[in-house]
């Protein structure tokens, strides 16, 4: 009964406002996922810090602009730069040291990685919620057809696709792209054929921290409260989008972004009395997911990994 | 002048002494053969040269293009093979949901010069070089009777053109040493006989020196111009085909004491 009067007194306008929230969240969950899927498919690994990346990403935007007050768009560059460089470092510090070792050590080492980003960022920007500096333009709210939205949402999706072109672009059609493929298919034959695989899994750690900055700058200007948690639950919920992508497909992480995003937002203005099971709906998702077809939607079918 | 050489190589692992003091020598265009009893640490010893193991002890050594005698003892195998060492594997090792043509491809593409940049823009330069990547691919698949099943994947090819492939990729990172771990394991004599002109073909056509492990006797003493004998890790016998054929301590570690 509930549902129907919530439809009822659903206006189109409102359901616009629902749809441009929805694929918003999705793009941004989309960019993120993508990191989680890229380091999987090389490494075979979960990297847990993944989420704590987004949250670094947060801050360096944040002390460029508003503490050392330089301008948005110099600091967006340099936020991604450092950003990638981070990426980078937990890998060489956490994970290749390890290189020949079970992988529980390694997923072990990323969670270690991952409590560490926090506590560390806990420790040096104090726990004390900070306020993602407005941007022009971008922060500031527009009228489109009568619906209210927030300028940056009308970017997210053209930047999110962006983004994957590029990206599928070096994947498909480059030399690094082809030895990441190499790579990921079996990195024993991919060395002996020249491939450095070192230097191709910094590349793909860097990629996919690059893309999380980019993701990360967007979520700041669209829900301003950075904390040194705010990494865990949107980390969380696009590994699961990966995963119900199909874990290994770049494609695949960006479906499963916007089903999940999509989903949280739609369910919460359809059925307004869940709104508060909205991040279980995440997980939810995950388990049917591993159960009717665990190798996600776009996954393809493997007997090993994992 | 010897392109390969090891001086005193071992190889352990915690109380096991897989390879002990590996004295080998492989001279240019020479087929060398590697033999001996299961477990004698043969492919260990491919697995120090490729760098795929660090020898406990001792020095592999290698004669890079330049007639340069270079050190390989530790090195990464990506930079082993950027010199110009390949190998295959024992069990074969294709990029088994590729097709075949992209198997080869991807061997090849990755001694391209062009960057990022001219690939993306599809500068002249590069549509150049790219173009000369995809003859030289083509070349090497007709070589074997494999272009015609170029768009095949390469799990769905018969298992003796499975070897051949694997041979080509090898190939096609243009090698000057190439190892062959057992080629013509699970092979009939039929394609044992093919196999043993095909190494010999390529050895000539691309001027390559050839080292490899076997375990089929008619093929290594057809084609070898030398051979070693491991076993238990010792290298217990050296020399031409004949010599071994005829060599007591060979013949006891095959075939056990009366």
């Amino acid at each position: 009964m509930e549902l129907f009067s919530a439809l009822a007194n659903m206006t189109g306008a409102s359901l616009a406002q629902h749809l441009v929230n929805g694929i918003s969240l999705g793009s941004l969950y989309a960019m993120i996922a993508i990191g989680y899927t890229m380091v999987y498919g090389i490494l075979l690994m979960i990297n847990f810090a993944h989420g704590d990346i987004v949250m670094m990403a947060c801050y360096f935007a944040f002390f460029g602009i508003t503490v050392f007050h330089i301008p948005w768009y110099l600091t967006f560059i340099g936020t991604i730069v450092a950003t990638a460089l981070l990426g980078v470092v937990i890998e060489r510090t956490a994970y290749r040291p390890l290189r020949d070792a079970p992988k529980n050590s390694v997923l072990i080492s990323a969670i270690g990685a991952s409590f560490l980003l926090e506590n560390l960022a806990n420790y040096l920007f104090s726990g004390r919620p900070m306020r993602f500096p407005d941007i022009p333009l971008l922060s500031s709210n527009i009228s489109v057809a009568g619906v209210q939205i927030q300028a940056i949402c009308l970017f997210i999706p053209v930047i999110m696709i962006l983004c994957l072109f590029v990206l599928l672009h070096i994947v498909n059609h480059t030399k690094t792209g082809m030895a990441m493929r190499a790579v990921s298919k079996d990195y024993e034959i991919a060395r002996v054929m020249g491939i450095n695989i070192d230097n191709i899994i910094s590349i793909t750690f860097a990629i996919g921290s690059a893309l999380a900055a980019v993701g990360a700058i967007m979520w700041g200007i669209r829900y301003p409260g950075i904390t040194p948690y705010l990494g865990v639950m949107p980390g969380l919920k696009c590994f699961i989008a990966a995963v119900i992508g199909g874990i290994g497909d770049i494609k695949g992480a960006v479906l499963g972004g916007f089903i999940l995003g999509m989903g949280e937002i739609l369910i919460v203005a359809f059925f307004p009395m869940l709104s508060g099971y909205r991040d279980a709906f995440a997980f939810i998702l995950l388990i049917l997911i591993l159960f009717f077809k665990p190798t996600g939607l776009l996954g393809e079918k493997t007997t090993e990994k994992v | 002048m010897s392109l390969l050489r090891t001086e005193n190589v071992m190889m352990q692992f915690g109380g096991v002494l897989a390879v002990n003091n590996l004295n080998l020598e492989v001279n240019e265009h020479e087929i060398v053969a590697l033999i001996g009893p299961n477990g004698a640490g043969k492919t260990t010893a491919f697995n120090m040269i490729t760098g795929v193991y660090t020898p406990t002890q001792g020095k592999v050594l290698y004669m890079d293009a330049s007639g340069k005698e270079r050190d390989l003892t530790g090195k990464k195998p990506s930079t082993i093979a950027k010199l110009g060492v390949a190998r295959t594997f024992q069990n074969i090792r294709l990029f088994s949901d590729l097709t075949v043509y992209e198997n080869v491809l991807i061997a090849k593409h990755l001694h391209l010069k062009s960057n990022f940049l001219s690939a993306t823009f599809r500068l002249p330069w590069y549509r150049k070089e790219e173009a000369a990547m995809r003859e030289s691919v083509e070349a090497l698949l007709k070589e074997v009777d494999l272009w015609d099943l170029r768009n095949e994947k390469a799990s769905s090819l018969p298992y003796g053109q499975q070897r051949h492939l694997e041979i080509i990729r090898a190939l096609a990172t243009s090698p000057r040493l190439l190892l062959l771990d057992e080629p013509a394991a699970g092979m009939n004599p039929k394609e044992t006989d093919e196999l043993t002109d095909f190494i010999r073909h390529i050895r000539d056509q691309f001027g390559l020196t050839i080292f490899m492990i076997e375990h089929h006797m008619d093929l290594v003493m057809e084609i070898s111009d030398r051979i070693y004998v491991l076993d238990f890790g010792m290298t217990i016998a050296q020399g031409d085909p004949e010599s071994i054929q005829n060599n007591q301590r060979v013949i006891t570690a095959y075939l056990g004491e009366d």
